[in-house]
């Protein structure tokens, strides 16, 4: 019994010491989001702020429309998360259920779409985004996203292992395609809707290369590019810096925290299947 | 009469599964299957984002790229920034999983203190980093005095450049794979590790032998994800050391694409830099399966 407990004092022991360098970035900030500008250039370095100044906050909205970008970010997430889980479901639906001719085609074609990394086509897709004078514009950030290889695949597996037996039932009663959607496929499929959705908005709204090279002014930013550009102007007002970082990071850590356990699942389920 | 109905009843199905499928194909086609189609020959040309001047060269900006000291560099700087992020992350990532499975209590706040980084937005923890890798005005610098080691230069320096970037992006992502391992851990039936332990086996052969086959498939799936993913690295680069780094230490290929392309223009160049980005990871893709079809226990 003693040698457990020792050996258990040990894991948490790592374990804490893991967790503290995984939060002290965090701690950093926040402390720092309140200091003055002396406490930044203070040698050796200042932990805890002199004194707890706010006016930091006020100064960054001041300095950067943190505002706007925060609209932009959130409006692009929604319509990107939206469009592309409506457009999936359908393209599942037709996939797992109905019978086409060159559904084997379709079908390998966005397999295919899986093992090409957005990176290697952002060149070209630059391009068709410039000749269509998408530029700088919010369609040109969001209806490349709209379609997505593993979205659809994702939910394809999942309306599979829904049983036929509902929707026969359904179409005897008269259910239409979409009524069949609507009434048996979404609410059997929540859970794997509900991953696909938190997963699909956790990564559009970190979404960093592609804004950057489509959005050339200043009031299109989103928050990721408003940031990056705000790290130049600031130069070493590190904790304006701070202060902008943690009111962009505050909303989604705690909708994290508040959430955690569709995070882990979202995460995991998705990670494990993709 | 029947034969009719059904006819009926599946030209029925056709134009519905066309009207489903018609959103995601449209755009499928214009944003994906097209730039697929079109980057090769797009390669061969000599297309200019600022004279907009567009001629068909053959395989001159492939040359042009082996030429080229810095292209050399930026695949030397992806394999190297590959290479040690992926095995370290390996080790800490399935070294916590283990640890965090053995507690009893407290997992949830352990969880969140791993997962944090994950969640947050690249730019907005990057900026906390490049307060935290200041020479001197940053705290790593002072926490180093206060063990009486030598201060850094961190990503002003050329030689620790890429290892600070490495550093922030094992913190960046550790929670991800703590928690797939996490995931796969779970998933081993606790039987098998009970009955290895009344054969009289101690942890770490039950580990060896028991935990680590039957977690093969999860390592396989982590290493081959993070080794693509660290390929595509290109947002901390871009954010944390802007212009490549000291002497191109942190210009990774990804970058060094972004920069042939959004600042020179030279969007044929980039395009066949694409191609070679596209070879390696296939190319590594394939070495990998190989690999694992070696090591892998099936399922």
């Amino acid at each position: 019994m003693w040698l457990r407990n020792k050996w258990t004092v040990i894991i948490y022991l790592i374990l804490a010491i893991g967790a503290l360098c995984m939060v002290f970035p965090f701690v950093w900030m926040v402390l720092s989001a309140f200091k003055t500008e002396r406490d930044v250039w203070a040698y050796p370095p200042r932990w805890i702020p002199s004194e707890w100044r706010l006016e930091n906050f006020v100064e960054v909205f001041k300095i950067i429309p943190l505002g706007r970008y925060f609209i932009n970010s959130i409006f692009v997430t929604t319509a990107i998360t939206i469009g592309q889980v409506g457009c999936s479901i359908l393209a599942a639906y037709a996939l797992a259920r109905l019978v086409f001719p060159l559904k084997s085609i379709i079908e390998l074609v966005v397999m295919a779409t899986l093992i090409m990394p957005f990176t290697v086509l952002v060149i070209p897709t630059f391009i068709i985004v410039y000749k269509l004078g998408w530029v700088d514009t919010y369609q040109g950030l969001i209806v490349p996203f709209l379609f997505n290889g593993f979205s659809i695949f994702f939910l394809k597996q999942f309306f599979s292992t829904i049983p036929k037996d509902l929707e026969d039932a359904a179409r005897i009663d008269g259910c239409s395609y979409l009524g069949i959607l609507r009434h048996v496929i979404i609410p059997n499929a929540r859970p794997a809707i509900g991953t696909i959705t938190l997963f699909t908005f956790l990564t559009e709204w970190r979404e960093y290369m592609w804004p950057l090279i489509v959005i050339n002014s200043a009031r299109m930013r989103t928050l990721p590019i408003g940031l990056k550009y705000f790290i130049g102007e600031a130069g070493s007002e590190y904790h304006l810096l701070m202060a902008a970082s943690l009111l962009s990071t505050l909303p989604v850590l705690l909708v994290y925290i508040l959430a955690e356990r569709q995070f882990v699942r979202s995460i995991t389920f998705t990670g494990l299947k993709g | 009469m029947r034969g009719l109905g059904t006819n009926r009843k599946h030209l029925r199905d056709y134009l519905a599964a066309y009207l489903f499928l018609f959103p995601s194909l449209i755009i499928g086609i214009t944003f994906v299957v097209i730039p697929i189609i079109t980057i090769i020959p797009l390669s061969l040309t000599n297309w200019d984002l600022i004279t907009g001047r567009r001629t068909f060269i053959g395989f001159e900006n492939y040359f042009y790229l082996f030429q080229q000291p810095r292209f050399f560099k930026s695949i030397i700087n992806t394999f190297y920034f590959a290479g040690v992020k992926v095995t370290l992350d390996l080790i800490l990532s399935l070294f916590f999983a283990v640890l965090l499975n053995k507690a009893i209590s407290g997992v949830k706040i352990f969880r969140i203190a791993f997962f944090s980084p994950v969640v947050t937005s690249t730019v907005a923890v990057a900026m906390v980093w490049i307060w935290l890798f200041d020479p001197s005005l940053g705290p790593f610098n002072q926490i180093l005095q206060f063990f009486g080691l030598r201060p850094l230069k961190w990503l002003y320096d050329p030689r620790w450049a890429m290892p600070s970037l490495i550093l922030f992006s094992l913190w960046k992502g550790l929670g991800y794979d703590i928690l797939i391992f996490l995931a796969g851990l779970q998933s081993i039936p606790q039987e098998l590790i009970e009955a290895a332990m009344v054969d009289g086996a101690d942890s770490w052969r039950t580990f060896r032998y028991i935990t680590l086959p039957l977690l093969s498939p999860v390592i396989y799936f982590v290493v081959l994800i993070g080794t693509i993913n660290a390929f595509k690295i290109f947002e901390q680069v871009s954010v944390m050391t802007p212009g490549g780094g000291p002497l191109y230490s942190t210009g990774v290929i990804v970058y060094y694409i972004y920069e042939l392309a959004f600042q020179s223009g030279a969007l044929g160049r980039a395009a066949a830099a694409s191609v070679i980005l596209f070879g390696m990871v296939l190319a590594l893709n394939m070495v990998q399966r190989k690999v694992g079809r070696k090591y892998v226990v099936a399922e």
